[in-house]
């Protein structure tokens, strides 16, 4: 496809199956159920390991609207595995600076990624049918994935080893069987309603309103692109607004409305001009003509579904837990359930491991989802105080961060997504020797520049889509009998010339990490032999 | 620890400071001035097991409450 393809007015063809004829349901060892970032996420992992993969969209378009637009460093080098990184991030935004004002006056500025020596940025902006544009492209590369575009699922019944799905279109109803169905259908999840579960949480009683604006001439005199947030700003006083930059010259503001804004009322373009042009005026002292691209007003809330396995449906991104968008922590975390579930789909279905190493993807995602959940509810108290108490602290904080650093520190404007740190996986083999915490087992491996053959590359490229052995020093010769890849720092063909690999590792000669597929320490030592490395494996592989 | 034993180094002098510190305050100002204070004390204290016990010691028996 050209590189001027409309994301926004894409559809995709239906076209008729032969299963819709067959005499019997036809099986499919893998369905996943979302075209979205997440479901084509977990397809295209699942496709690239050699699963053949049925994914099944009841729309035929992308996304309706900008929605998720802040894409963060995890999903970044997930999709750099997945084929997709680059054309995400020469499309986006990148960024990693913030600042926070509190009235028209700015009191701190802050820097995601301040240190040199990654790959990717902290973020990118980038609108979602963009990404699901990309990713889609991606899928359709892949000859053993196939997407049924308007294909609903509208039953579902689980029977011993096979769920059977009844699947609406165009030309009727249809049925197949699936050895495992992955849930990626979004925050109102048919497939969550068709098993009688809920996602439970907490509702926030308060609506934004998200316009997307287009603006011909540059917004900031140097055409950066930073997170602005202001809290009570003159412009919209007593609520907060959001202002970020996208692709195409698209910014998007996000105003707090307040739990009586009417919803109707609030997204017609004649109520949402005169606000921006306030801002405009009050927040940048200028006019500037724009046109205004999508609006929406939204409520959210923070919750998630008790157990994300079901038998042999799993749950995965919104249909399994929801967030505020305070943090961009929605479709971030879809993105890493998927790679957490993909690699393991692959290791049952190969027979490397047993059915119970599923059961662990549901309890490191549930882990992960909490953690998301108590920073995005504390960012929204925050944000949004519910009490006279609650503002009374909040405007302290804000006056007090002007001119004192811890206060800056207490300042929540959204705790920007970052991926979770498994601690307590089964699948973790703890530290023997000793070791600095940052990377512990169950953290995702970070970046560092790597000098290969005499050309730069970086420490997560070099990571194969299997278990890898990271060692800092020649490779042992016993590590060619084990089912690794194996990645060596030997100073030879891949060395470390700025040492940042063996400082974020904290590694001296001889110090091997196990990796997972999906990137998460498995385990390390000082100096192991092939059975600790082995008992490492077996442990990640088949917990107990 | 929370210290709970006479501690301040001039109590009356500091008690006299507080109050002052209040003077020609609306309430709504006195509240900001008591927020602002708990705050800078909170991170001169920096310990969360320190504050979760003066948090509870300030929360019991409150003047008001029927015991």
């Amino acid at each position: 496809m050209s590189n001027v393809v409309d994301y926004q007015q894409l559809e995709f063809e239906y076209r008729k199956s032969p299963d819709q004829d067959a005499a019997a349901p036809a099986h499919h060892a893998l369905v996943v159920v979302g075209a979205g970032p997440v479901g084509l996420s977990l397809a295209i992992d699942l496709a690239q390991r050699g699963q053949r993969v049925l994914l099944l969209d009841n729309d035929h378009k992308l996304s309706t609207g900008s929605r998720a637009i802040c894409f963060a460093k995890r999903t970044l080098e997930i999709w750099d595995r997945l084929g997709v990184g680059q054309r995400m991030v020469d499309k986006g935004v990148s960024w990693s600076v913030g600042r926070v004002f509190f009235g028209s006056q700015e009191v701190y500025r802050f820097d995601l990624l301040p240190e040199a020596g990654h790959e990717r940025p902290a973020f990118i902006n980038l609108q979602q049918y963009y990404a699901e544009g990309f990713l889609v492209e991606r899928a359709m590369e892949l000859p053993n994935l196939e997407i049924r575009w308007q294909n609903k699922v509208s039953a579902l019944a689980q029977e011993g080893d096979r769920v059977t799905l009844t699947v609406d279109t165009p030309d009727g109803p249809y049925a197949l069987t699936a050895g495992y169905v992955a849930a990626c259908d979004g925050s109102r999840s048919p497939l969550r309603g068709l098993l009688g579960q809920e996602s439970k949480g907490r509702v926030f009683h308060d609506r934004f309103l998200i316009a997307d604006l287009k603006f011909d001439a540059p917004l900031f005199d140097n055409d950066a692109a930073e997170r602005w947030f202001w809290f009570d700003p003159p412009f919209h006083r007593g609520y907060s607004v959001l202002l970020h930059k996208q692709a195409d010259k698209v910014w998007r503001l996000d105003f707090q409305l307040g739990w009586d804004a009417d919803p109707d009322a609030e997204r017609q373009p004649e109520r949402i001009v005169p606000r921006v042009q306030q801002v405009l005026r009050q927040g940048f002292g200028r006019e500037l003509p724009f046109t205004l691209e999508w609006a929406s007003v939204y409520t959210f809330a923070c919750l998630r579904m008790d157990r994300f396995r079901h038998g042999r449906v799993l749950f995965a991104g919104d249909s399994a837990h929801g967030v505020s968008p305070f943090g961009a922590r929605g479709a971030n975390s879809g993105v890493q359930d998927a790679e957490n579930l993909a690699w393991k789909l692959d290791a049952v279905l190969r027979g490397r491991a047993q059915d119970a190493l599923l059961d662990s993807y549901a309890s490191e995602r549930e882990y992960a989802a909490d953690e998301n959940i108590l920073n995005s509810t504390r960012a929204t108290d925050f944000i949004t105080p519910k009490s006279e108490i609650s503002r009374l602290f909040r405007d302290a904080v804000l006056g007090l961060a002007r001119d004192f650093a811890f206060a800056r520190r207490v300042v929540n404007s959204g705790r920007l997504s970052v991926p979770a740190t498994l601690d307590g996986s089964a699948l973790n083999s703890a530290d023997g020797d000793g070791f600095q915490a940052a990377l512990r087992p169950g953290a995702p491996a970070v970046d560092a520049p790597l000098v290969k053959n005499g050309k730069p590359s970086w420490l997560l490229r070099e990571l194969g889509a299997g278990f890898t052995l990271l060692v800092f020093g020649p490779a042992p010769a016993w590590a060619t009998a084990l089912d690794v890849g194996t990645v060596a720092i030997d100073g030879a063909v891949l060395r470390d010339e700025q040492g940042l690999a063996a400082q974020r590792y904290d590694a001296a000669p001889g110090t091997t990490y196990l990796l997972r597929p999906d990137h998460h320490v498995a385990a390390r030592w000082r100096k192991p032999d092939a059975a600790a490395v082995r008992r490492a494996l077996h442990q990640a592989l088949m917990p107990c | 620890m929370l210290i709970t034993e006479p501690n301040l180094e001039r109590p009356d002098d500091f008690y006299e400071a507080l109050l002052a510190a209040h003077q020609d305050l609306t309430l709504e100002q006195s509240h900001d001035l008591n927020a602002r204070l708990v705050l800078l004390l909170a991170n001169h204290v920096g310990r969360l097991d320190v504050l979760q016990a003066a948090l509870a010691a300030a929360r019991a028996n409150l003047n008001g409450s029927s015991r």
